[in-house]
């Protein structure tokens, strides 16, 4: 594995500089990179709930907000492979941004799956990104009375819950890495209002 | 059997589970690393007191918010207390949600549309 090391000197004075503007440009509000446990989850989700504006976001919006913020965490805390084996890492690790515009809140993550997880991903993906409003809370319905909790206690509902609560579909792209691994970005939409 | 109360964390709910008065209350946030760790213990609780149940037994929820893995064990709760209910004179469930929290609110319709048990929605 290769690894990009970047020198203390002008190159690096000027990575910071361009780094900061990209950030900014990128309305991004919080980005972190690292171990996902559960003290990150909830920092992380108290410190954008502290910042919200009520003038602006309505109380369900921030809940919204707070409530994809956890989802995609905990995803990541529990659902992360390590790159060379795609064995699962515990704690997980992986990229974690919020961003804001005008009209939206976008909550995008980054980890490392095991490649043999791609089509059940994917699976799920774009079958709740295909189904309208009444069908996602039907199909959530039966999904939550014949969910069973994994190993990891997760429920498997993450997902759909989100696509339901935004009413916005989940964009997704699989960066391949190796024979074992791809690295998973997920890209969640919450409007404002 | 012991009364079960215990406090709100900055993850956990409040919950009070009295056998003596037949009142349960789940109040706060849910959001556990590991839910099974938390809410074993307490469907333990109600299996127990499923034995020897009240005539009439009061569920009340006041959560604020929980994540989807919670969601599915407050689920396997309520379908306890269906049991519970059909067994006995009944149990009631009070759902409050915050007047301007929409989600919550329909949290308690959906659940109300899967189990069985009289079911009053309350807005605070």
């Amino acid at each position: 594995m290769e690894e990009t090391i970047i020198k203390v000197g002008t190159n690096y004075m000027d990575f910071v500089s361009k780094f900061h503007q990209t950030i900014r440009n990128q309305n991004i509000m919080l980005v972190y990179e690292g171990e996902i446990t559960q003290t990150i989850t909830k920092a992380f989700s108290s410190m954008t709930e502290q910042n919200f504006d009520d003038q602006v976001d309505s109380s369900t919006t921030q809940k919204r907000v707070y409530h994809v913020m956890v989802e995609c965490l905990q995803n990541v805390a529990k659902h992360a492979d390590e790159e060379t084996t795609g064995e699962p890492e515990i704690p997980g690790r992986g990229i974690f941004m919020i961003s804001d515009t005008e009209n939206q809140y976008t909550v995008t993550t980054g980890n490392i799956v095991s490649n043999d997880k791609i089509d059940t991903i994917k699976g799920m993906l774009d079958k709740f990104n295909s189904l309208n409003p009444d069908e996602i809370k039907d199909e959530y319905k039966r999904m939550i009375k014949e969910s069973r909790l994994s190993e990891k206690a997760g429920a498997g509902l993450g997902f759909i819950d989100i696509v339901k609560k935004t009413g916005n579909k989940i964009e997704y792209h699989f960066d391949k890495i190796n024979e074992k691994t791809s690295f998973f970005i997920q890209k969640s939409v919450i409007n404002r209002g | 059997m012991e009364i079960v109360n215990i406090e709100a964390t900055d993850e956990t709910p409040k919950v009070i589970l009295n056998h003596e008065t037949h009142v349960f209350e789940f109040s706060g946030k849910s959001l556990p690393e590991d839910v099974t760790q938390f809410y074993n213990p307490l469907m333990d609780w109600l299996k127990e007191y499923q034995e020897n149940p009240g005539d009439k037994t009061k569920a009340i929820f006041k959560m604020d918010y929980f994540n989807t893995a919670s969601s599915k064990l407050i689920l396997d709760i309520l379908m306890l207390l269906e049991e519970i209910h059909e067994e006995t004179d009944g149990v009631e469930i009070e759902w409050h949600f915050r007047e301007d929290d929409e989600d919550m609110e329909e949290a308690g319709e959906e659940y109300s549309d899967i189990v069985d048990i009289p079911f009053k929605s309350i807005s605070y």
